[in-house]
């Protein structure tokens, strides 16, 4: 791939590349409480951000503030190089799709979605166009004449969609999207979103909490953590390589050890921890015997039941303590002998009827994993 | 047993239905004979206290008035002959709607009492909306003061609006004491004294129904319409209009109905200047002697008055089918 392209697919990477919505210093203040704690963010344009955190991190606040339904207490905020501090919620160039859908109920599928366009004074003809092509977009144009009472959750889901998406805002905002809806119809609608953002291409702003989510849809994720940005990254680099223990405990399942640094060289590093020496190969620069953090994912371990072959460090020795079957994987928790608790999963490649080395409660088992597994946490 | 029953692939299981444990029998018939309780009851009460009295009144409405105990003829009646025969004299309704007086009572009832619900509605309405966006707290101060009023009789508030708005009365001796007037302004006993008193009294049944209806709405629908684009004036007569539609029929009918047969106001502070139905029936009834006449009136008042009843059906229906 050559740097050009790149740098289209991943903008945030060209040094060069004007950011769409900048975002400086944003703090907002409810009373004593701290929602979101002066952060700064560039979301470039035909993005499909996710803010992810738990509830009460502050990301729907901020989403908010993009809206222009709250003030922030102090910063400033730009969308298309346009300063939006003065600009009320009715002038912004964003749209959006609200976590309850907040569909008139008083007015039809059609009314509903032709809503923004009748307030911004577009002609009754075009209105009736537009309408039709979005409704088409989101395969609704069966139900132009429905009440939102008598609509499904998925249908709700895509008529708020369509809503939103008909004025061409330059940035469309979503508040957990997808929340509503039960798990089967959520990783089906994930795809079809993804599509029509790709379709239309309009930046997406998604807050969730989901973090499967987050990394189906994403081109970036903010993980946000008591009002303050903890990563910013792609759902790679956040997945394989989180910079703090809250990234790494927040997205997926990870096994922390705490340790102290042994050996530091160049290219490696050694740490004493809980599960034994660990061995990074991935370079970082710590101090020998400062106190860190190893974050190690259940499935990068692998687990047998003959010992090693030669002795070293990146093993240990366990007992099966519980054993979760979830069809695709099964997770094992195993006690280490100094009593700590590992999880690893294995994938389930054959029936555990046909299995020869199946692995059962009680037993003695060995844990071994590369050196480019772990990963040196400091914070 | 019927056929189906007999044909059923698993006939121990209709046994079992058909001979419950007795215990169950027992708790079973209870809850059904509770269930027809609760039902029962409202049902009765309303053809006790009002479908009878509404009867009786009809009855009355189409007798004639005699000088007698009680003052009008019976319905049915024995002739000489030993025959049963049925008297129904239709004159009283004839006599109220030939007769300028009555006509002209009517729609001056319904004239103040129309002018009174929208004034209510005008004044309510911001208010309701007030308290329903006032923190907790101070909500449900609001809301005390809001109904506060009711403490104190009635009349005896009447009768303070008439120590307001009398000629020697506190609003006037304000007034000439400020030296904004020398000659006290004519209030009371005129049709403006009657709306003070409408309009005062009734408000809270427009404010609370407007409270119910509006508490209920969601905020995020405001915040979707202005994110769509629209002003705060459009926002209003989009979304929140149309949805407190419920909340102002509501309000309306409250004040409406109860106002156009109004008695006690326009008796108090209206004196003899202003014609309103209620005070034409105290006076065929009392002055008169006329039942009869008193009656018809009383049942053309009720009749005028279900078009807005059925109205408020209508949207009660509406609401509840919207949910």
């Amino acid at each position: 791939m050559s740097e050009q392209q790149a740098y289209i697919d991943s903008p945030w990477l060209d040094p060069d590349a004007e950011p769409f919505i900048k975002v400086r210093g944003i703090t907002k203040k409810f009373g004593a409480f701290t929602a979101v704690n002066n952060v700064d963010l560039d979301i470039y344009r035909g993005e499909l951000f996710c803010l992810l955190g738990g509830s009460g991190c502050g990301k729907s606040t901020l989403l908010r503030m993009l809206a222009g339904f709250e003030q922030p207490t102090s910063g400033s905020f730009s969308i298309d190089g346009v300063e939006m501090a003065n600009v009320p919620a009715y002038e912004r160039p964003t749209n959006m799709m609200f976590q309850s859908y907040a569909l008139f109920p008083h007015m039809t599928v059609e009314k509903n979605v032709g809503y923004g366009l009748k307030q911004s004074g577009v002609p009754k003809s075009e209105i009736e166009d537009r309408v039709n092509d979005i409704l088409k977009l989101v395969e609704l144009q069966d139900f132009k004449k429905r009440k939102p009472h008598q609509l499904s959750g998925g249908q709700s889901q895509r008529v708020a969609l369509a809503r939103a998406l008909v004025k061409e805002p330059k940035v469309l905002l979503l508040d957990e999207p997808l929340g509503a809806l039960d798990k089967r119809l959520r990783e089906q609608t994930q795809f079809e979103l993804m599509n029509i953002q790709e379709k239309v291409g309009i930046t997406f702003i998604v807050v969730t909490h989901d973090q499967e989510e987050a990394m189906t849809l994403s081109t970036r994720i903010a993980v946000m953590d008591a009002g303050q940005f903890s990563q910013i990254g792609t759902p790679t680099e956040i997945y394989e390589f989180p910079e703090s223990r809250f990234v790494a405990d927040f997205i997926g399942s990870t096994n922390i050890f705490e340790g102290r640094v042994a050996e530091e060289s160049g290219d490696h590093v050694t740490v004493d921890t809980e599960a034994g020496p660990v061995l990074i190969d991935h370079g970082m620069s710590v101090q020998n015997g400062a106190r860190v953090f190893i974050a190690l994912r259940p499935e990068k371990i692998q687990l047998t039941k003959e010992p090693p072959v030669a002795a070293g460090p990146n093993q240990a020795k366990g007992v099966v303590e519980d054993i979760g079957y979830l069809g695709d994987v099964s997770i094992y928790r195993v006690r280490l002998d100094n009593g700590t608790l590992v999880d690893v999963t294995a994938p389930n490649l054959v029936r555990p009827k046909n299995r020869t080395h199946k692995i059962t409660w009680e037993e003695d088992v060995y844990l071994s994993w590369s050196a480019s597994s772990p990963i040196l946490l400091t914070k | 047993m019927t056929d189906t029953m007999r044909d059923s692939p698993v006939p121990e299981v209709d046994k079992a239905l058909e001979n419950p444990p007795l215990g169950a029998r027992i708790s079973r018939k209870i809850q059904s004979s509770w269930k027809s309780v609760v039902v029962f009851l409202p049902y009765s009460w309303l053809l006790i206290f009002f479908l009878l009295p509404f009867v009786i009144v009809a009855k009355i409405s189409v007798a004639e008035a005699l000088i007698a105990s009680p003052p009008f003829s019976s319905l049915l009646e024995w002739t000489d002959e030993g025959i049963l025969t049925i008297r129904v004299v239709i004159d009283n309704f004839l006599y109220i709607f030939q007769d300028d007086l009555y006509v002209t009572t009517y729609l001056n009832s319904i004239k103040i009492s129309s002018i009174s619900t929208l004034l209510c509605l005008l004044i309510g309405y911001p208010i309701a909306y007030g308290i329903v966006r006032s923190p907790p707290t101070t909500k449900n101060m609001l809301l005390f003061m809001i109904i506060l009023p009711f403490w104190t009789s009635f009349l005896l508030r009447v009768y303070a609006w008439m120590g307001l708005l009398a000629d020697q009365g506190t609003i006037n001796n304000l007034l000439i004491d400020l030296g904004v007037i020398e000659t006290p302004i004519r209030m009371l006993y005129s049709e403006f004294a009657v709306y003070v008193g409408i309009v005062y009294t009734y408000l809270p049944f427009m404010i609370l129904p407007l409270y119910a209806n509006m508490e209920k709405l969601d905020n995020t629908l405001n915040e979707a319409a202005a994110d769509l684009g629209a002003k705060p004036t459009s926002i209003f007569f989009t979304v929140t209009l149309p949805l407190t539609m419920p909340g102002i029929v509501a309000g309306g009918l409250l004040v409406f109905i109860p106002a156009t047969g109004e008695f006690v106001i326009p008796d108090l502070l209206g004196g003899g200047n202003v014609l309103m139905i209620g005070r034409l029936l105290y006076n065929e009834f009392h002055a008169n002697h006329d039942w009869p006449v008193a009656a018809a009136v009383a049942i053309a008042l009720l009749v005028l008055l279900v078009a807005p009843m059925m109205l408020y059906q209508h949207y009660q229906a509406k609401e509840a089918e919207a949910r």
